[in-house]
């Protein structure tokens, strides 16, 4: 290996941008998890009236999941919405005391709807409120959560073209300074070249080191950057998954060898294309 | 073997550097170039190495037409010549016998011809013994020989010494110059460019006088006029 402090500093620079090109495909594959999850967490609730039986509440269950919008249906009848609320409130006797003083269930049999896409929900909300069974219906909650699902819907469209645009930026300039490191470690090799063209040394003599240098160097820092991303999902993949319920050594785990063609294939066309741009341009080659 | 004919060569920026250069020069002959510094000399030698190519005129070396060779030829006319520079040009990192075995390496020779060769033309230049040092740890004088080695070495057609003594002391200079000497009573063709007086009227062999990028002069065994 020609002139190693070089090669060292450019080994290094292309593990870095393999390792910001790689961590923002996590990123991204991330940032989708999250807003699925955020988007799946998004449903609407409609109420039945206490004269509604269970047979009627069971048609109209049936009659909602066949909508094409509609991705399930959940019965929540009074006595489990009256169970749930207990559960979930067992420590809190401030809410719990009022519960046990009025002696009886005050909650009603519902049915919670998820859509397979949020800009559905007007669509269904619309259809409880105008179809033959709207009177079995005594209130809908989706109209007091509308402007809180807009927001989700505008927010989640943000992070993905956000996070697009972040990708694209951060690799474009991880890449210029991995291209630029290893044009220096040519043009730090100049006047060695200038006597091997002095002596006759064909063109493909002298280039073919440097190539080779820098494919090989693509892989070094591929392997590289592989393993740092497994130790770093080992370090911080719990708190990540804690915060956010993405699991980062999983993830990792099962797009090993995706993540390891994506870096093959940047650090071995960046470190080629680095090292044929410099040669023409520094050593007249 | 090596033909000039009306050689003119201009820059970019408009400065001649050579005028209606025509001379001839033929196997075995010793030449020396002279002129004070930006005569023109080192443009001379670059255009028969194809660094540079004539504004106008032709150039031969044998019957290879220097002056309008693809860059993708230049490699094969450069090993039938041998170069050797003010600065030595060596390779810091490798000793004085790589720096010669180099050569042989870029045409793709066998390690036992290399060794066998290597060692022989070291010898032939008296450094036989300091073979294995590196360019840091020999004096001008040595780089130099090293250097002439790495040009004799691959035995080409003509040696091409630009100013070869320019870093040394009148001692050194000498014992580069009487290498040169026994290089051509062996056979080789020798083109040296100078601008010691001293050397050329030792020489008494064929003077090329350079003033203003015209030959002035053209002595056969000339002295240092100017």
């Amino acid at each position: 290996m020609r002139d190693r402090s070089s090669t060292g500093a450019a080994l290094i620079v292309m593990t870095i941008a393999l390792f910001v090109v790689s961590s923002l495909y996590i990123f991204h594959n991330m940032s989708s998890f999250i807003v699925e999850e955020l988007e799946n967490s998004v449903d609407i609730s409609a109420y039945f009236t206490e004269t509604a039986t269970e047979e009627d509440i069971s048609q109209v269950r049936q009659l909602l999941a066949q909508r094409q919008d509609v991705q399930s249906v959940e019965y929540v009848s009074k006595e489990q919405a009256f169970e749930r609320f207990v559960q979930t409130h067992q420590q809190d006797r401030v809410l719990l005391e009022p519960l046990e003083a009025v002696g009886q269930n005050p909650f009603l049999a519902s049915l919670n709807i998820k859509a397979k896409n949020p800009e559905n929900f007007a669509a269904i909300a619309e259809y409880l409120g105008t179809a033959s069974f709207a009177s079995l219906i005594e209130t809908v909650d989706f109209f007091n959560r509308a402007p809180v699902i807009d927001q989700i819907i505008a927010v989640t469209a943000s992070i993905r073209a956000g996070a697009a645009a972040v990708i694209a930026i951060l690799s474009f300039i991880a890449a210029l300074v991995a291209f630029n490191t290893i044009r220096l470690t040519i043009y730090n090799s100049r006047k060695e070249v200038e006597i091997m063209r002095l002596v006759g040394a064909s063109n493909m003599f002298i280039r073919g080191p440097f190539l080779v240098q820098g494919v090989l160097v693509g892989i070094a820092a591929s392997v590289i950057t592989l393993l740092l991303l497994l130790l770093a999902s080992l370090l911080v993949g719990g708190r990540v998954e804690s915060f956010t319920g993405f699991s980062l050594g999983s993830f990792v785990l099962s797009q090993f060898f995706v993540l390891l063609l994506l870096e093959l294939a940047v650090g071995i066309t960046l470190g080629l294309a680095s090292s044929t741009i410099a040669i023409r341009r520094y050593l007249k080659v | 073997m090596i033909h000039y004919a009306d050689v003119t060569k201009i820059y970019p920026d408009k400065s001649i550097a050579l005028r209606d250069i025509s001379f001839f020069m033929g196997k075995g002959e010793f030449v020396s170039l002279v002129g004070k510094s930006g005569a023109g000399k080192t443009t001379l030698l670059k255009l028969l190495l194809g660094e540079e190519k004539p504004t106008q005129g032709e150039i031969f070396f044998d019957d290879i037409a220097v002056h309008e060779i693809r860059s993708s030829h230049l490699p094969e006319l450069r090993r039938s010549m041998g170069m050797v520079f003010q600065d030595y040009k060596l390779l810091d990192s490798k000793t004085a016998f790589a720096n010669v075995a180099y050569v042989m390496e870029v045409m793709g020779l066998d390690e036992q011809t290399i060794a066998r060769d290597v060692a022989e033309v070291l010898d032939i230049v008296g450094l036989a013994e300091r073979s294995n040092h590196y360019p840091w740890q020999l004096s001008g004088g040595e780089k130099q020989r090293v250097a002439i080695a790495r040009a004799l070495i691959h035995r080409p057609l003509v040696i091409v010494a630009d100013e070869p003594t320019g870093n040394l002391d009148p001692y050194h200079s000498r014992e580069i110059v009487d290498l040169l000497l026994k290089i051509n009573e062996l056979g080789t063709t020798v083109l040296l460019a100078t601008h010691d007086r001293e050397i050329v009227n030792r020489l008494k062999k064929r003077v090329l006088t350079l003033v203003d990028g015209r030959i002035t002069r053209d002595d056969p065994h000339g002295k240092f006029v100017l």
